[in-house]
């Protein structure tokens, strides 16, 4: 029992019952189900990208090009809906997958093949996609008149009175909780962020794993590109601009360690939600929205601090820092 | 190089090797390029002004510098900028003397990065997380101070040392980031502080080991970066004269970029000043170019993105190839 108490996910569940509890009293609107539902329709794009991201900070990395990786992928099915309404949405959502993937996968030869340090490749990446939309789109903005209503509806469909997005998130989630704990795969990508050298020992071949890990999460943001653009149906030169580190934050929060190999697929998807809750509850309580990025700045930092602190607790030093 | 034959051949061969000498060449074959492309790129009045296209982000660069070598990044600095620039515009609407409102700007900008050192080495966090946290805790701050609101009314100095110039032919910022940049020069690599800071970031165990106080340090780097932060917010605001929670958006990449270019090895250790100095003339005189040239600034986003990825990418797989070679 005390076991279940002192749970990471555990914790982070009850944080996000109360922080409900709560602003349920000061706002009951915003309790109900079909806020509730806005709410994880509205979250479903950063769960998905979370855990994606998850797979990259696992093996000790991260990719900050993502949102750039995003917009790239959504700006080019965009453009090519604009030429070619009469495509399937299906053939639209693959292509912005495989645009994304080929991105990550460039991401994965730089920093496996190329050994140019993940930070400075991903921080060259996030600039030359991003640089990439204003070429292929001269600058200019698709507007919602330009798509056609086949690409747009699909993200409308809703199931049990929940929205595709959601099941969508859903889908991500059993799939990457199966690859990351029932494959081994998975095993090994813990295996290589908890000890790099002895995971190379025994034979895992890390160049192979990182660019898999690259590849993936750029398949998922290839992914969220479509759904990024159908969603707000719009698709412009500044869509999800700084997206990057809310992601990133969203898998601190939900407890995975930069330092590699540890972190659980729901404390991930517990982490976006926390986040993706607090940003649609500030205007619920009458919180100005100028406060927002304070106020997630600040729980990043007491989620990390918190984090550490767990952490330190189980292994002894031997030095003692002056 | 042939004209100098007296020199024994690997002595030479080590010149060309090194990452300053690389830069180097960069540098004067952009300048001839450029030179030889736009008529007005060789005209000194254009040449000096360019500098204001940099010198704010290159006095960050100089602390960066430091902070980088000893094993750390700083992601937070830009929003550091926007912090001491509200300081800065609210000190002034409060009506207090100019000397008062410049050492509070200054002030604000050093506890914003002693809160990073803070943190960073109390908790013994990464810095990356850390700054990435702070990065959106300080910006935030801006915005929930300022609003969509912002300061066009700064004291008549501040103006003058961020459009000015000395004798009226050397901006104050430029000028500033030179006399910086040999003083940060002389501290890393004629003093035993340079010493202790290469001794951290190429082994931060061993160097605490040998009694260097490597949170000490790690602290004082914090505080100096968001301290020339502070410095860059009163150049910055003086040249633009507006304040909006939104300046030096993204700065924090480009200032890393300068770093890492000028061959700063981003895992810590190793890099000098005049490698980075040499970076930030390439990346001013390159945008300073392509501008001449009407080409967008989204070309030299990619371009910079570019360069930075091949600068690292191709010495490392030129050196992976010569070894399976071998």
């Amino acid at each position: 029992m005390k076991k279940i108490l002192l749970n990471r996910d555990f914790i982070l569940f009850s944080i996000i019952l109360i922080i409900l509890i709560a602003v349920g009293f000061a706002n009951p609107l915003f309790v109900t189900p079909k806020s509730i539902s806005d709410v994880l329709t509205d979250t479903s794009i950063l769960i998905i990208l979370a855990l994606s991201q998850m797979i990259v900070i696992l093996i000790r990395a991260i990719d900050l090009s993502v949102a750039s990786n995003l917009a790239l992928s959504g700006m080019l099915i965009s453009l090519l809906s604009t030429v070619h309404p009469e495509l399937p949405v299906y053939y639209f959502i693959a292509l912005s997958c495989v645009i994304g993937t080929i991105l990550g996968v460039l991401n994965g030869i730089s920093i496996a093949i190329l050994k140019v340090p993940f930070i400075v490749t991903t921080l060259g990446t996030l600039s030359i996609y991003r640089g990439l939309i204003y070429f292929v789109s001269d600058g200019k903005q698709v507007y919602s008149n330009e798509f056609s209503e086949d690409f747009l509806a699909l993200i409308h469909v809703k199931f049990l009175s929940l929205s595709f997005l959601f099941w969508l998130a859903v889908v991500v989630f059993i799939v990457i909780y199966v690859l990351l704990n029932h494959t081994r795969f998975g095993r090994n990508l813990y295996s290589l962020g908890g000890n790099p050298d002895a995971a190379k020992y025994i034979g895992i071949n890390e160049n192979k794993y990182i660019i898999m890990a690259y590849s993936l999460s750029g398949f998922f943001a290839g992914l969220c590109g479509y759904l990024w653009v159908a969603r707000y149906s719009v698709a412009s030169t500044q869509i999800a601009i700084g997206f990057e580190l809310t992601v990133i934050s969203a898998c601190v929060v939900g407890g995975i360690s930069v330092m590699g190999g540890v972190g659980t697929v729901l404390g991930c998807v517990l982490g976006a939600l926390l986040i993706g809750l607090i940003r649609n509850a500030l205007p619920a309580v009458d919180i100005s929205q100028f406060w927002q990025l304070a106020i997630s700045g600040a729980i990043i930092l007491l989620a990390i601090i918190i984090n550490t602190k767990t952490e330190q607790r189980k292994e002894k030093t031997i030095m003692v820092k002056n | 190089m042939s004209l100098i034959p007296e020199k024994p051949p690997f002595k030479l061969l080590d010149i060309l090797y090194k990452k300053e000498f690389i830069l180097f060449v960069v540098l004067v074959s952009i300048l001839i390029i450029n030179s030889n492309i736009s008529p007005y790129f060789l005209d000194l009045y254009n040449l000096i002004d360019s500098t204001f296209l940099f010198s704010e982000k290159a006095i960050i660069a100089l602390t960066m510098t430091f902070v980088i070598i000893a094993r750390q990044i700083d992601l937070s600095v830009a929003s550091i900028i926007a912090v001491s620039s509200v300081v800065l515009g609210y000190t002034t609407s409060l009506g207090y003397d100019t000397w008062l409102v410049l050492l509070l700007t200054l002030f604000s900008g050093a506890l914003c990065g002693a809160f990073n050192g803070a943190i960073i080495t109390k908790f013994a966090i990464p810095s990356i997380i850390v700054t990435i946290g702070t990065m959106s805790l300080f910006r935030g701050l801006a915005y929930s101070f300022l609003e969509d609101s912002y300061y066009n009314k700064f004291p008549k100095l501040v103006g003058k040392l961020g459009g000015g110039y000395l004798f009226g032919y050397i901006p104050y910022a430029f000028l500033t980031f030179i006399l910086l940049a040999f003083v940060f020069a002389f501290i890393l690599h004629k003093t035993s502080i340079g010493k202790k800071i290469y001794s951290i970031g190429n082994n931060p165990d061993a160097a605490q080991y040998t009694g260097i106080a490597v949170d000490k340090y790690t602290f004082v780097l914090f505080t100096l970066n968001g301290l020339f932060s502070a410095i860059a917010a009163i150049f910055l605001s003086g040249r633009l004269s507006s304040v909006r929670p939104n300046i030096a958006f993204g700065w924090e990449l480009e200032i890393i970029t300068m770093v890492v270019l000028g061959g700063v090895y981003i895992y810590g250790g190793s890099g000098s000043i005049l490698g980075v100095v040499i970076s930030i003339f390439i990346l001013g005189m390159l945008s300073f170019g392509l501008g001449l040239l009407n080409v967008p600034g989204v070309g030299i986003i990619i371009f910079t993105g570019l360069l930075l990825i091949l600068s690292i990418g191709f010495p490392s797989f030129v050196r992976t190839l010569r070894r399976k070679n071998e």
